[in-house]
């Protein structure tokens, strides 16, 4: 299936973000009868976000997950109401400030980054840490 | 028959912490508008004997050099977190009344019998927390003003699950007699005052009282609080919000204001919005009140004063606000005052539906032209492109908010950044 129809994206306001798509390709000169159903349009909400009240937007800074397709000035979403497990890329809390990064619980629970330049953070008790949400997607913009 | 009420710790305070975990365990404040009072404390402001509503110049220093945190308030932020939690509610109980930004009763009759009230709270008060960072009360009971006292119990005695669930008589009675009757929701000073004269100083006390007895010698309302002090329903769980009987806007301003034009300026300003959220409601004001003052802070002369106009029929149409503000303001402004707040307040609603019409019609109104207001909403709906040529363009800067926090949720440049 080929998607060749883009419609205008009003950036503001993510509910509205609505984009028609057609299944068939159109055909100059050619008109496809299927092209007259438009399909219900695609909501990048509904695909993006399971849980509206729970779903937040934060911005990455910095080269520490790199490796894990996270670039520096890529949005983020976390989703609050999943728990993360082993291997999660997870948004915490670590001393008083957000970190990104992959979530180790064994051998010993700590926090690694997708960057060699990174020391993994080992979580102790002088460590104040607060696990914020599991990261569902990233948004790399290129333009 | 259980009814539960979900009330915010701090709500201002709590939600300016939830993306910054450096503020975790600090004093935080939010300023009103125009950073004029406290209107939001956290309790390590509380326990530094911060009071509500106190002007914060009054404050300041001193909290400022014990290492307190201020913000101005920032009322975009705070509207998307209320209607998260408020969203969670309503998915847990299709019964939610959303009763003010931050507090929400519901009914989960039915479902207690599989969990158990504390348990149902409990879970509550998880979901909320871990979903959205902000921290809640659940009191629970049979009746609305009985969760109400569990909820005001919970804050009393310092209760750390945060849950206090009233379902039998015994903890019911212990929390009615822990709860003076001033504490009780719906009873006013004045109220209090006469009750206690009549010996009834704690809500147990009112609760024996014989609920007939109540309802001649004080009102019917507080009959009703008798009744559901003792279990019985008498407020029901609205959760179609009944619509608006006035419509207020007033603001104190960041720099005196004396003179006249500048005054109207600004109180246009307020008329605008108002005007506008009375047409969302569908709603027509046959009266309009302006009321300006000085500051009760200021060592110079002190004034207030306040004067309605009243319409021969009820409008919607900003002009005819603009035109009974012009024609009010004159007559109660005086000059050389320093004027530090303004408002007005639409009131006497009728529905757009059911007009009157007067033997006097004014020859100024614009009641037939209603179609031009239309439009103007829905240019301005995203964002202000039309205005009245008397309003505050960016003239004067009415409201000043200097510590405001960023949009967190509301806006794409504003997004909590992560390292």
């Amino acid at each position: 299936m080929k998607i060749n129809y883009i419609g205008t994206v009003i950036a503001d306001n993510l509910s509205e973000l609505m984009l028609p798509y057609f299944q068939d390709m159109v055909h100059a000169g050619f008109p496809s009868p299927a092209s007259d159903f438009i399909e219900s349009p695609i909501d990048l909400n509904k695909y993006l976000i399971k849980n509206n009240a729970a779903t937040f937007l934060v911005r990455v800074s910095g080269k520490s997950m790199i490796g894990a397709g996270i670039n520096d000035g890529a949005t983020l979403i976390i989703d609050r109401s999943i728990k993360p497990s082993h291997n999660s890329i997870i948004v915490a809390a670590v001393d008083g400030e957000f970190v990104c990064r992959r979530l180790k619980t064994k051998p010993k629970l700590c926090l690694v980054a997708e960057n060699k330049g990174y020391k993994p953070i080992y979580i102790n008790s002088q460590i104040d840490f607060e696990v914020t949400g599991l990261v569902t997607s990233v948004i790399n913009q290129f333009t | 028959m259980s009814i539960a009420l979900v009330d915010c710790v701090s709500f201002y305070a709590s939600c300016e912490r939830v993306f910054r975990p450096d503020l975790k365990e600090r004093p935080v404040v939010v300023l009103s508008n125009n950073d004029g009072c406290v209107i939001a404390r956290s309790i390590e402001a509380k326990k530094m004997g911060i009071k509500m509503g106190v002007p914060w110049f009054k404050v300041k220093d001193r909290y400022i050099r014990k290492g307190g945190i201020v913000f101005s308030s920032n009322f975009a932020f705070y509207g998307d977190m209320s209607r998260r939690v408020m969203n969670i509610l309503d998915s847990i109980s299709p019964k939610t009344e959303v009763y003010s930004i931050d507090e929400a009763f519901l009914d989960f009759s039915g479902t207690e019998k599989n969990v158990g009230c504390f348990n149902f709270g409990l879970q509550l008060k998880n979901t909320v927390g871990r979903w959205t960072g902000i921290p809640v009360r659940v009191g629970i009971g049979p009746t609305k003003t009985l969760a109400k006292i569990a909820s005001y119990q919970i804050k009393k005695r310092n209760i750390k699950s945060r849950v206090l669930a009233l379902d039998n008589q015994k903890d019911i009675n212990q929390a009615l007699e822990a709860t003076p009757v001033g504490e009780i929701w719906g009873v006013g000073r004045r109220l209090n005052r006469k009750l206690s004269m009549a010996g009834i100083n704690n809500a147990l006390q009112l609760s024996y009282a014989p609920p007939q007895d109540i309802r001649k010698r004080f009102s019917i309302v507080l009959e009703r609080t008798v009744r559901e002090l003792n279990g019985e329903r008498c407020l029901e769980i609205e959760d179609v919000s009944p619509t608006k009987k006035q419509i207020v806007v007033s603001r104190s301003f960041a720099k005196k204001i004396t003179n006249l034009e500048v005054l109207n300026t600004v109180i246009n300003d307020y008329v605008v919005r108002a005007a506008e959220k009375l047409r969302s409601e569908k709603q027509k004001s046959s009266t309009i009140s302006v009321f300006i003052r000085t500051s009760p802070f200021d060592a110079g002369q002190s004034y207030r004063a306040i004067k309605s106009y009243s319409f021969t029929y009820p409008t919607d149409d900003t002009r005819d606000f603009l035109y009974a503000v012009r024609k009010t303001l004159a007559k109660i402004y005086k000059p050389n005052y320093r004027y530090s707040k303004a408002g007005i307040m639409l009131s006497s609603f009728s529905d757009i539906g059911y007009v009157q019409n007067s033997l006097f019609r004014e020859s100024h109104t614009y009641k037939m032209n209603s179609k031009l207001m239309k439009v103007i909403d829905e240019l301005n709906l995203n964002q202000k492109q039309i205005y009245i040529a008397s309003q505050n363009i960016g003239r004067f800067k009415p409201i000043q908010r200097n510590m405001i926090s960023p949009k967190y949720t509301t806006s794409w440049i504003d997004l909590p950044v992560v390292r």
